[in-house]
């Protein structure tokens, strides 16, 4: 049997969903990032209180300070949607296993002297709860936060998270021999040692921050914008020997930061642009916690690296980003 | 040289237990503020057992690849018309009743384990938690995105969305999300890992995907199977939550059963839509309802609640009552929904005479004495152009939210009516179990949006049908009968198209 | 009364070794086809080996592809390098 198509009638009735097209100037095709994320979240007439917080519908914009006309405007221009972020990700995951592959092969890490072995665990190895952390601050969000614009990015984030805790964990593996005993001496260090206590508190500190945006902030600027980027980029020198294989072994987190920053960097101006009050706030929280993280990160790069300028250094490239994004600073 | 290969177990282990610290800067009741007020015991959350040890890279590898198979069945289906080869077109409202009805819970399900996923004390939970939550996203995408072609030709799935937070049927599922979603971390866990996704997830996914595959309907039976495969990891989830509740403390006992009860019976409510679908929706059909209820709660959950015994854990209270109701709830459901799909976003339309038929032989008991007849009564009337429409008022169970329409257990022939009295107010509902269900928080359920109700306080677009019709975002010609729909002239054209070819 | 550990896979060619694998080292199993799936039964164990998906496949199998077929399954799961297995056994 052959049917000849042309002869069918084909021609579509709409190109997408309705509320698509009232959000892209009228009834086009759509992409698949828009199907995907244009009011996908429920908005109104919910059934229950949350026994939880019941001043809050589980969908509530009042769980941050900043007001939006429209959650819908802070899009992702990464268009990520379930498919393409996760395809991204296996990608540059790759990398990363071509990366260990290549050091284990060489030896690169086995070849370091012990006290520089030890002095990673020590230094570079708490990361991954720096990362643990804030995949619980992402999560947080998603979960608290308004839209799904800005909440399905968010989730993305946290897989990226606890990715880059177990990439990190690996390098402790190659550190120790694949014992764990390592992951247990940075654990230790990160409990424990003064090099990591300014750090951990930031980190705790923002884990009872119940603010969605406020937390959104503290986590781009602070953590990720100036902690995380300090230790992957300011340490070589502490690192020495070493510094190569590192930098290989966390490729992805650098790779990982450039694009992500992409995301949230436009929403924190999208939202501050919203409104004098919304900017007020968001420069207020800005410079609180790019201070308290320049603090944090003093205490840590003093002891690791007996660097106390790298803090500053950080923090100020963080307060020249911020102050592009249209922050006062 | 290169260290053996640990194996998987303890690389899991290093790779994600140890990630998280008891906090001392901050109190660890305001890091996790919401994980003790339901009266759970937890004395060591060590002793979760992870059953699939997924970590992040292989996640994003296993996805990744699933998402490259999904789109290209996707994209050849869009390419090819696909959507001109399923077996009718009356098989696109089982569509339309997923994507307005299913589609958004998934997104629902996606925010509550992103909850459980962070605020749940345990490391192991929450990784599973939190894939779960990125899974769920994905199932939500990837209808849209399936669903998004047919809308291009079919009405009624257009505003989905806003339907769903609107249109009174669809505030049977809403409800039952939100109920979850409201509720704590521990009691969403056993609502949607247990009792949905591990008892009753597979009554919707295997017999509907199937009858999809049936059906001629390859991108959806895709989208299935595929969202199926995350099922798996989401089962495993909801069994380790009740076996981990049950082994670490007795006194979560009285609770968890009171949440298996509980959302069992709101499940097999949720689920009556799903029976319609099988025994009326789908062209060609794949099994019945009540043999889909046989294979995989009777049997399935019979063989698991057999297992739970050892912690003291009994069948959901009225399990008897549902197997025997399965009986019933398809014929009851759909003969309601023909009656008002003049004010519904779908088509309905009577059994053809194989179909009855099929009906007699699957449900020997019931279906020739109680329903046959009334089903031939309103085929003659369409025959004689009286197509029947039901124009009272409609009464809503206030728990599950469907209109009144059960039967009383013992009596096919009398509509089931229960009643509470609380605060002087007096509540109705559809059976026993959704009885027991407000009776037990009655505080909750009575701020339910129930959507009559809310029609008669004048928030629903205004006081006439036209009005609220409109506000539900119907089109005009989205609803009522299927025989001569725009639908039913669109695919009779296709077909006559292909017909004609083929003889030439 | 046995209570039945079961699988259901997608009914396609890379799910077919590990369907195979199953009914050689699981001799009881019973298998129920339905369109685009295939739901195998046994009696309170069903083991899935990795060394009999490998002979079937003729390659390489990690015991964690079962992911790219797996449609559902009912038992107690424990997975590690060389075998799945679901169990009602305690």
């Amino acid at each position: 049997m052959t049917v000849e198509i042309k002869t069918l009638d084909f021609e579509p009735k709409r190109h997408t969903f309705g509320h698509v097209a009232r959000r892209i100037g009228g009834d086009k095709p759509a992409t698949r990032y828009q199907e995907a994320t244009l009011d996908a979240q429920a908005t109104e007439n919910f059934h229950y209180k949350p026994l939880y917080e019941p001043q809050f519908w589980h969908y509530d914009t009042a769980k941050t300070k900043v007001v939006m006309d429209d959650w819908y405007k802070p899009l992702d221009p990464r268009q990520y949607y379930y498919a393409t972020y996760n395809i991204a990700r296996a990608n540059m995951n790759q990398a990363v296993e071509r990366n260990f592959t290549f050091v284990e092969d060489k030896n690169l890490l086995g070849k370091v002297s012990e006290d520089l072995k030890q002095k990673l665990i020590i230094g570079l190895i708490p990361v991954r709860h720096i990362h643990w952390g804030s995949n619980m601050n992402t999560s947080e969000m998603c979960q608290r936060g308004y839209g799904t614009a800005f909440t399905a990015p968010c989730m993305f984030s946290a897989g990226d998270h606890l990715g880059m805790a177990q990439i990190v964990s690996r390098i402790g593996l190659e550190l120790d021999g694949q014992t764990g005993i390592g992951l247990d001496k940075a654990k230790d260090a990160w409990m424990n040692d003064n090099a990591w206590q300014g750090i951990r508190k930031l980190v705790e500190n923002t884990l009872v921050q119940r603010d969605f945006f406020e937390l959104f902030v503290a986590q781009v600027f602070a953590i990720n914008g100036i902690i995380l980027d300090a230790i992957y980029n300011g340490m070589d020198d502490a690192w020495g020997d070493a510094s190569l294989p590192i930098s290989m072994l966390t490729e992805f987190m650098n790779d990982w930061q450039k694009e992500e920053a992409r995301w949230s960097h436009s929403t924190i101006k999208i939202v501050a642009a919203e409104s004098p009050e919304n900017k007020a706030l968001v420069s207020a929280w800005s410079n609180d916690w790019i201070n308290r993280a320049e603090d944090a990160l003093r205490i840590y790069t003093t002891a690791i690296a007996g660097d106390e300028n790298i803090a500053k250094t950080y923090a100020d490239k963080m307060r020249t980003t911020a102050k592009s994004l249209g922050l006062e600073i | 040289m290169a260290v053996k290969k640990m194996g998987l177990k303890q690389k899991y282990a290093h790779l994600t237990r140890g990630l998280d610290w008891e906090t001392t800067y901050e109190k660890m009741d305001d890091v996790f503020p919401y994980d003790k007020f339901e009266g759970i015991k937890i004395t060591d959350w060590s002793k979760w057992e992870d059953p699939f040890r997924l970590t992040m890279d292989s996640y994003w590898k296993f996805q990744a690849e699933k998402e490259r198979k999904l789109y290209a069945v996707i994209d050849a289906f869009a390419q090819n018309n696909g959507q001109t080869n399923i077996s009718d077109a009356r098989y696109v409202n089982v569509l339309k009743l997923f994507l307005t009805g299913i589609s958004p819970e998934e997104y629902q399900a996606h925010r509550g384990f992103a909850f459980t996923g962070r605020h749940l004390r345990g490391v192991g939970p929450r990784v599973a938690c939190q894939q779960q939550s990125l899974d769920e996203l994905r199932h939500f995408q990837t209808q849209c995105h399936t669903i998004s072609h047919f809308n291009k030709f079919f009405n009624g799935l257009s505003e989905f969305r806003t339907m769903h937070d609107r249109v009174f049927y669809l505030s049977v599922p809403k409800s039952f999300f939100d109920d979850a979603r409201t509720s704590g971390p521990f009691e969403f866990m056993v609502a949607i890992g247990f009792a949905f996704e591990y008892v009753l997830t597979n009554l919707l996914f295997v017999p509907f995907m199937s009858g999809a595959a049936y059906n001629g309907d390859m991108s959806t039976v895709t989208f299935g199977f595929s969202a199926q495969s995350d099922e798996s990891r989401h089962m495993t989830l909801g069994i380790e939550v009740i076996k981990f509740l049950l082994e670490q403390h007795p006194d979560n006992l009285p609770i968890v059963q009171e949440w298996v009860d509980k959302w069992f019976w709101r499940g097999f409510r949720l689920l009556g839509l799903v029976s319609m679908m099988m025994d009326y929706m789908l062209p060609k059909k794949v099994m019945s309802w009540k043999e889909a209820w046989e294979i995989y709660f009777v049997e399935a959950g019979g063989t698991l609640f057999k297992d739970l015994e050892r912690y003291g854990l009994k069948m959901p209270k009225y399990h008897e009552q549902a197997t025997e109701a399965c009986e019933h709830i398809s014929h009851q459901l759909w003969g309601l929904l023909y009656q008002l799909s003049h004010v519904a976003g779908l088509h309905a339309w009577m059994p053809s005479d194989e179909d009855m038929d099929w009906l007699s032989e699957k449900y020997p008991n019931t279906f020739d004495k109680y329903y046959r007849p009334r089903f031939e009564l309103w085929k003659q009337q369409e025959a004689e152009g009286k197509r029947f429409y039901f124009n009272g008022l409609l009464q809503l169970c206030h728990t599950c939210q469907l209109p009144m329409t059960f039967t009383e257990p013992d009596d096919p022939t009398t509509t089931c009516f229960r009643e509470s009295e609380y605060e002087g107010q007096h509540f109705h509902f559809c059976s026993d179990g959704c009885k027991d269900i407000f009776d037990r928080e009655p505080e909750k359920y009575i701020s339910s949006w129930l959507p009559i109700q809310q029609i008669f306080q004048g928030n629903c677009g205004g006081p006439t049908v036209p009005d609220v019709l409109k506000w539900y975002m119907f089109g005009p010609n989205d609803g009522a009968e299927y025989v001569g729909s725009e639908d039913h002239k669109l695919w009779e054209s296709w077909k006559n198209t292909t017909t004609k070819e083929a003889a030439e | 009364m046995a209570q039945i550990a079961s699988i259901t896979l997608y009914q396609n060619d890379e799910a077919r070794p590990v369907m195979e694998a199953i009914l050689q080292d699981n001799p009881t199993a019973r298998v129920l086809n339905m369109p685009g799936a295939v739901k195998i039964d046994v009696d309170d164990e069903l083991v899935i080996n990795r060394a009999t998906v490998e002979e079937k496949l003729g390659s390489e199998w990690d015991c964690q592809q079962i992911h790219m077929v797996l449609i559902s399954m009912a038992g107690n799961l424990d997975e590690d390098d060389d075998r799945i297995t679901l169990s009602w056994k305690h």
